[in-house]
């Protein structure tokens, strides 16, 4: 059973500066006062009273503009924050895929930083050997693989972790945006072995700008406006109400596969 | 169909809560089920900062070699003790310390320094410092190669009942007693494992903590007896001057070297060390998992 639940959760980060961020400060500043207490502390509000349930089956676009909180909840639903106030529960092994970079070792080979990130996503040595070949193969770098990372371009580096990414499989996926900075033929390629990762996944959360990405991968969609769950539902309901038109109806007169056809109006 | 489906809130709280001993245990017991994970990066750590070098980690092994030479031969000296015998001893102090002073302060830099990794991939946050000391005990057994050559080049003066120092105690010299070793430096590796957590940590938030660290460490190198003998110290304290015994003996560090250094060396195996490092085992993790209780999800905002 895959489940991630999330109940008045909210995410709030304390910023420290240089100064309050010292020992020195706390024991001599405020005399009686509770050393450690927080108070003093500036604290940036990124989530705010999150309730959500998404149980096996959910494939979930996650909508909103810039610094509306859609990394951060992310990485709340990963396990990453645990929130400071409210309670959350993950069931199920989390893949997150949020900054392709991550993980990455600059300064050793392909194949090892192949081997490095599927133990990160909680794949085990044997697995991942028995991995490689295919992912060199997908990721068509062929020889480049043996050489060290920091020798690839940022496209290169895109399709190594595309070709971890889609080789294991997860119970629950979460995926940042961030994935477009490889070359058109590579992602029609990359698309197919996408569409099967998520097919393979429990459960998918999908931040993405674009409305064809969101329709062919997911069925509902949580609309994040700062730091709120500002609309939560069918992904075209929450489409129309975020951009203000349907996506879907100009979408349908370049492709010929409607791909939510059938969607009722609530 | 999808217009009957419910986005409804989820009904009740979970009962785990997550500030709990439960989770703090989990941590650090999902931490040891992911040993391969650790594992793996311990050794690229190795292999990493000696890429692109010709001999590799060869370099860890000379520069314990020549360091320890250097200190044997000088204080030695400056000692009048017996080269064969403290050679030796300077030897297996400063391996073991070298670890103790790499688990200490690498440990306050455990969490800050994966600052990445803590914030993109999900995984217990004792995984970092696993990693940490395994690293450690991979510098450890490439340091171990001097140690035996050393033993191989003075066997014949430690084989038997010896001193180190001139009016120091007189050791019973290598026996089957040196499988102790073993226990002890398992004792170790635990010990360092709850002071990188408690003080990364404490370090992650209050950044002032590791300059502190790193300047004090080289004081306790100096107050602890690794390159001159406590049992100077216990001849030395005849009488009325048993508070010289005490500059060893409340040194923590001290009990900690001398478990691993006493049966490597054929020293009487003196168990009041043990006692010390089991009190401060227990103590240590209870520490340390109350901290982890309280502040383990705070790593990644803090970091």
């Amino acid at each position: 059973m895959v489940s991630i639940d999330v109940w008045n959760a909210s995410v709030d980060f304390p910023i420290f500066d240089a100064k309050s961020r010292s020992l020195k400060k706390l024991a001599l500043g405020k005399v009686g006062g509770k050393i450690g207490s927080e108070g003093r502390v500036p604290i940036i509000e990124a989530l705010h009273d999150i309730s959500l349930s998404l149980k096996d089956g959910d494939r979930v676009g996650l909508v909103g503009h810039n610094g509306a909180g859609k990394s951060t909840l992310l990485r709340l639903l990963a396990g990453i924050y645990e929130p400071t106030r409210g309670h959350s529960r993950i069931v199920g092994k989390v893949a997150p895929v949020f900054d392709l970079g991550v993980g990455m070792d600059p300064e050793i080979s392909g194949y090892e930083n192949i081997m490095i990130r599927g133990l990160f996503l909680g794949m085990t040595r044997k697995q991942m050997e028995s991995r490689v070949d295919d992912i060199a193969e997908f990721t068509e770098l062929g020889d480049y693989l043996q050489m060290p990372l920091r020798t690839y371009s940022t496209g290169m580096r895109v399709r190594l972790a595309l070709g971890v990414v889609t080789s294991i499989n997860p119970e629950i996926l979460l995926l940042d945006e961030g994935i477009g900075a490889v070359d058109a033929a590579f992602m029609a390629k990359a698309r197919d072995r996408l569409k099967d990762l998520v097919a393979r996944s429990g459960l998918l959360v999908f931040a993405n700008h674009s409305d064809e990405f969101l329709a062919e991968f997911c069925d509902s969609a949580i609309w994040m406006d700062e730091g709120h769950v500002k609309m939560h539902g069918d992904l075209r309901e929450v489409l129309t109400a975020y951009k203000g038109y349907d996506p879907f109806e100009r979408m349908h007169q370049h492709e010929e596969t409607p791909v939510l056809s059938g969607n009722g109006g609530e | 169909m999808q217009a009957t489906r419910t986005f409804d809130h989820p009904e009740a709280p979970p009962a785990v809560k997550s500030r709990s001993f439960k989770r703090a245990f989990a941590d650090v017991r999902e931490a040891w089920d992911h040993r391969e994970l650790w594992g793996h990066l311990g050794w690229q750590d190795i292999k990493q900062r000696y890429r692109r070098s010709v001999i590799g980690p060869l370099w860890i092994t000379i520069s314990m070699a020549t360091t320890a030479l250097a200190l044997g031969l000088l204080y030695s000296v400056l000692f009048k003790a017996n080269v064969p015998t403290f050679l030796p001893y300077v030897t297996v102090g400063f391996i073991v310390w070298n670890f103790i002073v790499g688990c200490v302060t690498e440990g306050t830099d455990v969490f800050i320094a994966n600052e990445g990794l803590i914030k993109h991939l999900p995984a217990p946050i004792s995984v970092h410092v696993m990693r940490m000391v395994w690293r450690q005990v991979l510098f450890l057994a490439h340091n171990l190669v001097v140690y035996l050559v050393v033993l191989g080049i003075f066997f014949t003066a430690l084989d038997h009942p010896y001193t180190i120092t001139q009016g120091g105690p007189e050791h019973p010299g290598l026996s089957w007693t040196i499988v102790f070793a073993i226990p002890g430096f398992v004792l170790l590796a635990v010990n360092a494992v709850w002071v990188a957590l408690l003080f990364g940590v404490i370090s992650t938030r209050f950044r002032d903590i590791p300059p502190v660290v790193h300047s004090f460490i080289n004081l306790v190198f100096f107050m602890t007896p690794i390159v001159w003998d406590a049992g100077v110290l216990q001849s030395l304290a005849g009488g009325d001057s048993k508070w010289r015994v005490l500059i060893a003996e409340l040194n923590p560090v001290f009990h900690f070297v001398e478990i691993v250094r006493a049966p490597l060396l054929g020293h009487a195996v003196d168990w009041h060390h043990w006692a010390v490092v089991g009190g401060f085992t227990v103590f240590g993790w209870l520490l340390a998992l109350v901290i982890l209780r309280n502040y383990r999800a705070r790593v990644s905002y803090w970091v």
